[in-house]
């Protein structure tokens, strides 16, 4: 029997996020025949208009609104969704900040197989799937193999499959919210979100960056990465750990939970490629990798390596240009 | 307020090269290096913290290897007032659902408030936090980087996508994972490994735990790992070879071809 998949449609005030258009893709690696049911959470507004888009890439949407479900609270959409799929279900989420927080728990509660982050399929067959992941920090790649005798539940990573562009599908959206509700009372309340900070400066308009990562390995060493952007003239940017450590502000931090940049030109300094940090550099830079690790996951979408310690290359590098500039 | 830190002994990323071996079936963990998961040391940071805000006490507990033993007593270094390490063969082969619920056997035992783990080990998954809530059938808040307590109740943040914060008010008791950059851990240097050294570590194997094999390890893993493998990647970057001078050159004369000095 053909699996019967469902795509969890993150949105932003009824705005499809990317990845509703790339579990679709997903969903037919696991199985090209099977039945993709999009299913939709939000209050009245925004889910009709989430559903109405979804509709043009599923051929059935389920839609599930109420006025509590305007933000997605995991805590609340969790039961609903456990009382809503059916039994051996297949649910496909971002793996994303709304995706961790409500999987793991939602694969207790239907006693379904998890999978975390998958970037691949081999396909389902005599009711095992096959799933690829990274490990590591990506430094070696999985084979996994999740028991479907209960279902899954599956994070699948953003940009991992491609956006199902083609549209058209024609979907019938079906209203849901009896099915799934009541809203539970949730023991966890969203207040509101707060804003990111601004920083002094803007790298989401910089033309080109000097971003470093732990291999910068300790504050004083911060200054040799200044130095290079001035004599290049770049801005600095940097990994996660960087901003942990508060040795730069937070504005400067490139990734999915961080600023999403669109340079020309992007320089990984002991930055190692995690796909979090990869996820906000967009626009196709070209990218220049230094890392002392010849396996770092980083040299795999750099358009030019070295492998080589930053804390020498970089002075180096400063040292030439200033010479060259005069 | 009681509050329980789990913990997990991983190879550091940062320090290793990992590499699959030649049959796939693991990494090869020769001269690899081991810490407490990055993520962990946060969490145990936050709820010390949070202890000598308004008293309780911080037990930690990890799911491992005799081996286990070195980071626990790493946490207590930095100030947890007890360990417990659950070890056993019947544990070996568990997924995450395994783990979690060998870790609530242990949760069941005692009266927490809060369960802190961390927001993502060295698998990726970031998923035992979340099971254990719900095995535990508690609230539950993930990647969290805020936490204020508010009498019985807990008002947390949640970092979400772009660095914005989602706010949230909790009750307890709850599972909260953290994430990195909550607070900076403290420097536990060699006096303080020092002092613990001696400390005996109490192991609880399969029975002390009251667990039925068929339910943890590889027999009751929904999820098992085939094999480790590394693809055959495209073209991947062009590499520059040659002394760190003609490096240097080289880098210089692409950066200057692709705008990159000006
Ligand atoms: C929910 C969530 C959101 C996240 N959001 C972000 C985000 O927005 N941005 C982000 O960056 N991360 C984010 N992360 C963290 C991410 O998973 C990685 O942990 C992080 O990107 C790693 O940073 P890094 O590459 O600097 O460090 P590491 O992974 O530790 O890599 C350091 C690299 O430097 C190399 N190196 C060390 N010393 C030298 C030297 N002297 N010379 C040359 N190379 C050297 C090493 O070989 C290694 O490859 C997030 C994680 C989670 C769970
Ligand atoms: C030899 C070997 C074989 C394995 N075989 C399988 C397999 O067949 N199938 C499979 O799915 N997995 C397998 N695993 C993975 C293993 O079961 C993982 O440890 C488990 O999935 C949980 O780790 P994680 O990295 O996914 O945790 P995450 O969910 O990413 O970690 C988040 C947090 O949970 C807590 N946590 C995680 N693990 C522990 C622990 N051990 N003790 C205490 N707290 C913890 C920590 O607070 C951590 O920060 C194997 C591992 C080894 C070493």
């Amino acid at each position: 029997m053909a699996a019967q998949i469902f795509a969890y449609i993150a949105h932003k005030s009824g705005k499809l996020d990317d990845s509703a258009l790339e579990l679709t893709t997903a969903a037919k690696k696991i199985d090209a025949d099977a039945s993709i049911t999009a299913v939709v959470f939000g209050d009245a507004a925004t889910a009709d208009a989430a559903a109405a888009k979804a509709a043009n890439t599923y051929k059935a949407v389920w839609k599930v609104a109420d006025s509590a479900l305007a933000y997605p609270n995991a805590e609340l959409i969790r039961p609903m969704l456990a009382k809503l799929l059916p039994e051996g279900a297949i649910l496909l989420l971002p793996t994303d900040s709304f995706g961790m927080d409500l999987g793991p728990g939602l694969a207790v509660k239907r006693n379904a197989a998890y999978i975390a982050d998958a970037i691949d399929f081999e396909g389902a067959k005599d009711g095992k799937l096959v799933a690829h992941r990274q490990e590591y920090a990506g430094q070696v790649y999985a084979k996994v193999e999740a028991n479907l005798s209960g279902g899954a539940v599956i994070t699948c990573r953003p940009g991992a499959f491609a956006a199902d562009e083609a549209g058209g599908a024609g979907g019938a959206v079906e209203d849901k919210s009896a099915d799934a509700g009541p809203v539970p009372a949730a023991k966890r309340k969203f207040i509101e979100v707060v804003e990111a900070e601004v920083g002094d400066v803007d790298i989401t308009k910089s033309d080109v960056l000097v971003s470093i990562g732990r291999g910068i390995e300790s504050q004083d060493n911060l200054e040799i990465a200044f130095d290079l952007a001035k004599a290049i003239g770049a801005d600095v940017s940097c990994s996660r750990p960087i901003v942990d450590a508060k040795w730069l502000e937070k504005s400067r931090q490139v990734g999915t939970s961080g600023q999403t940049v669109k340079p020309k030109v992007y320089m990984a300094l002991g930055i190692s490629g995690a796909f979090q940090h990869l996820g906000g550099i967009k626009g196709n830079p070209f990218m220049l990798a230094i890392n002392k690790n010849p396996k770092a996951p980083i040299f795999q979408v750099a358009d030019v390596g070295v492998v080589g310690d930053i804390l020498e290359i970089m002075p180096e590098l400063t040292e030439k240009v200033t010479e060259m500039k005069g | 307020m009681e509050i329980l830190v789990c913990v997990k002994r991983v190879p550091d990323t940062a320090e290793n090269e990992i590499a699959v071996k030649a049959d796939g079936t693991d990494i090869v963990r020769d001269d690899v290096v081991y810490s407490v998961n990055e993520w962990d040391n946060y969490a145990v940071e936050e709820a010390i913290q949070i202890r000598d805000n308004v008293g309780g006490t911080v037990t930690v507990v990890s799911v491992g290897d005799a081996e286990s033993e070195e980071i626990i007593r790493r946490e207590m270094a930095m100030g947890a007032d007890t360990g417990v390490l659950l070890s056993d063969s019947a544990f070996e082969g568990s997924d995450g659902l395994g783990v979690a619920t060998i870790l609530k056997s242990f949760v069941d035992k005692g009266k927490y408030d809060l369960i802190l783990t961390g927001a993502l080990a060295d698998d990726g998954a970031g998923q035992v936090g979340g099971m254990l809530a719900a095995l535990l059938d508690l609230p539950y808040a993930s990647v969290v980087n805020k936490i204020e307590v508010k009498g019985d109740k807990l008002l947390v943040g949640r970092e979400i996508e772009g660095g914005n914060q989602e706010m949230n008010e909790i009750s307890l008791p709850c599972v909260l994972s953290i994430q990195t950059g909550i607070n900076e851990p403290r420097y536990v240097g060699i006096r303080g490994i020092r002092k613990v050294a001696s400390l005996e570590i109490p192991c609880d194997g399969k029975d002390a735990c009251g667990l039925d094999a068929g339910i943890i390890g590889a027999a009751g893993a929904k999820v098992k790992r085939l094999t480790y493998f590394v693809p055959e990647l495209g073209e991947g970057a062009e590499m520059i070879e040659g002394s760190t001078e003609e490096q240097v050159e080289k880098v210089i004369e692409i950066l200057k071809a692709k705008g990159g000095i000006k």
